[in-house]
């Protein structure tokens, strides 16, 4: 939903981040307003994944220019978790498997820090289980699970739907999902674009990355980018997942070497 | 060379040698083997890094340990489950004196304790180990008991002790088909030595759980060993918890006598500080068919040592043993230390025998995973050890786990 009155959420200016010693982003801008969602799209080695990580705050990535407000404040100042209770979420590509750790555990002293932030009273064990499981039902997930290690012999799906349950839990402002369609069959991929689509409101606003059009069949976005070399090379609206589809990537190399062509 | 000969008088301990000419007159039921005992020590040298059994973990800390007898001391701890029996033990009497034991426990006479005790030991290659000498100077008392229930009984040992020297010799007999769930505490509440001896010979068929948990102090040194004599068709589990000890050497030793038994170790240690914390474990299947299923874990942080040695034989006689061992150390500190060995000494042919071990530091991750969800580093970093151990104490008989609190046992890795 636009409305170009909204308040600015997250204001990403002329982002610049490395790993190691390779540079990944190279001067990304990005405004996210609240009520929008928004698709990045672009080939593996793109940055889209770096984007999303560099603003989770993963420690392997470094920021070496640029800016990221989120809400006004300096988002990059911040560690994970402060970024995570203000209200800053990423769904991972890859939920990790933590064993001997219990998901209800982990999701109750989780929710328990966001809330603490928000000023809201922390929930004992019995009030988050009434909690966890009418959340459980956005995506449609086994309460069995709650009582397993973290992600630990989950499925794919399994483990993205976790994902989305946290989102459920956490109630984020912005939030990340990155690659959230990958490893999903056609049921699973349903179920988890209905839990997002359910979580979007006027009031939060959600940045996909995904590298096909079959998820923005599901979550409708308002504005798509393509990423390419480390930037976002254009910006449109649906219509321009559709015209990826089509003609693939490969029109991104020329848009590229004619840049490149206008640098030199 | 001659000189090597003489022992020098360093070797022995003047600190050993003070502490055995204190000590009174042998006397009681223990009196031979306190004789045994003291004379094997007067004899050998205290076991240093010139010995490869000792070779990292220094003895030092022995010599400034209050060595007089310990006075009991209560231990904080939930009253008994339903149905156990609970005894309080620190060495200095006798343990069944006022009890009444549950059904299918019976107190051994004077003369199967005498048949019985040491048994064990030398089937386990033991009998001879320095701390078991140190153990046979001083301990004035054994708890001696036939296990003969054959649906699970339930008993709590708890030997806490203030500062001093706690000395406990524990002998198990084990009918055939015989069940026990043992659930032990050793507790330092102050300075000194806690040694213990344990011996539990487990009949055809018999089934033992046995969960130690060892909790001491810096200035607080345990010195155990818990063999365990295994007929065929027995189950053997014994799981430990050993967390802030100065100085832990824990031995648990194993013997199938005619293989065709289940034995099952699981044991975690935590250090932190200058502390040294040491498993040496020795399992020997003398016959075909035996099963081994160990594991086990360190913490190491601050400037902490962990030692896990761990010895598996298995002769020509032992054909279509199946036994596994997996080391797991989580290192918190580069400036802990962590040296673990399996030791495997194979010669039937036909065997399964499978080991591992890995060292690694808390996963980045795995933290970074918690911390986007709004965890503190601090927090998440303490729930990624608490997971690491969680394997371990889950394995607990249902007392012992109740007795280890986590909070606790990280403290002493923190």
């Amino acid at each position: 939903m636009i409305r170009p009155d909204a308040p600015v959420l997250l204001e990403i200016r002329d982002l610049h981040a490395r790993v190691e010693d390779k540079a990944i982003l190279k001067g990304v801008n990005l405004t996210i307003r609240a009520g929008e969602i928004h698709a990045v799209m672009g080939r593996n080695g793109s940055g889209k994944s770096t984007l999303s990580k560099v603003l989770a705050g993963h420690p392997a990535y470094s920021v070496t220019g640029g800016s990221v407000s989120y809400r006004g404040e300096n988002l990059l100042d911040l560690d994970p978790e402060q970024r995570a209770r203000i209200g800053v979420f990423l769904g991972f590509q890859y939920p990790v498997e933590i064993p001997g750790v219990s998901n209800l555990e982990f999701l109750r002293v989780a929710t328990n820090a966001r809330r603490a932030e928000k000023g809201e009273e922390e929930l004992d064990t019995f009030a988050f289980e009434d909690l966890v499981r009418e959340r459980l039902k956005v995506v449609q997930m086994d309460p069995a699970f709650l009582e397993r290690s973290v992600n630990e012999g989950f499925s794919g799906g399994e483990k993205k739907r976790n994902e989305i349950l946290q989102m459920a839990l956490l109630e984020p402002l912005v939030a990340i999902l990155d690659e959230t369609d990958s490893g999903l069959d056609i049921d699973a991929l349903r179920i988890v674009a209905g839990g997002v689509n359910q979580l979007a409101n006027a009031d939060n606003a959600t940045l996909l990355i995904t590298h096909y059009q079959r998820l923005l069949d599901a979550i409708t976005p308002d504005y798509v980018h393509v990423m390419a070399a480390g930037r976002i090379l254009r910006t449109g609206g649906k219509e321009l997942a559709l015209e990826l589809e089509q003609r693939g990537y490969d029109w991104v190399d020329q848009e590229l070497a004619a840049l490149a062509a206008e640098v030199a | 060379m001659s000189a090597s000969l003489a022992a020098p008088a360093a070797a022995k301990g003047a600190w050993l040698e003070a502490w055995l000419a204190k000590l009174p007159a042998a006397h009681g039921e223990l009196a031979p083997v306190q004789e045994r005992g003291r004379q094997a020590l007067r004899q050998t040298s205290i076991p240093s890094a010139r010995d490869e059994d000792w070779r990292f973990t220094d003895l030092s800390l022995l010599q400034t340990l209050p060595l007089a007898p310990a006075a009991a001391s209560a231990a904080a701890l939930p009253a008994p489950a339903a149905g156990a029996a609970r005894l309080h033990w620190h060495g200095g009497s006798d343990p069944l004196a006022g009890h009444t034991l549950p059904a299918g426990l019976q107190r051994l006479s004077a003369g199967e304790i005498a048949q019985g005790l040491g048994h064990t030991l030398a089937a386990a290659g033991c009998q001879e180990h320095w701390p078991v000498e140190l153990n046979h100077a001083a301990a004035e008392h054994v708890l001696a008991l036939r296990v003969t229930s054959r649906s699970q009984v339930s008993l709590e040992l708890v030997s806490a002790a203030a500062e001093g020297l706690q000395a406990l010799r524990l002998l198990l007999l084990l009918e055939e088909k015989a069940e026990l769930d043992l659930s032990q505490l050793v507790e330092a509440q102050g300075a000194g030595l806690h040694s213990l001896v344990v011996e539990a010979h487990l009949a055809r068929g018999a089934r033992l759980s046995h969960g130690l948990v060892a909790l001491g102090q810096p200035d607080a040194a345990l010195m155990a060993h818990v063999a365990i004599e295994q007929e065929p068709e027995s189950k053997a589990q014994l799981s430990s918890i050993t967390s802030g000890w100065g100085l832990a050497r824990l031995e648990p030793r194993a013997v199938q006598v005619d293989g065709a038994a289940h034995t099952t170790l699981r044991g975690l240690q935590l250090v932190d500080g200058q502390r040294i914390a040491d498993t040496h474990s020795f399992v020997e299947f003398k016959g075909p068919e035996g099963q081994l299923d160990q594991l086990h874990k360190a913490v190491a942080a601050g400037q902490g040592r962990s030692v896990f040695n761990g010895a598996v034989r298995v002769p020509r006689a032992a054909q279509r043993t199946n036994a596994a061992q997996l080391s797991r150390s989580l290192l918190l500190s580069d400036r802990a230390r962590i040296d673990t060995k399996p030791e495997l000494e194979i010669v039937a042919d036909d065997v399964k025998c499978a080991h591992g071990a890995t060292v690694s530091s808390l996963q980045t991750d795995e933290l970074f995973y918690l911390q986007s969800r709004g965890i503190g580093a601090d927090q998440a970093a303490g729930l990624l050890q608490r997971a690491f151990c969680e394997e371990v104490l889950r394995e607990l008989p249902a007392a012992a786990r109740s007795w280890c609190s986590l909070d606790r046992l990280l403290e002493a890795a923190a």
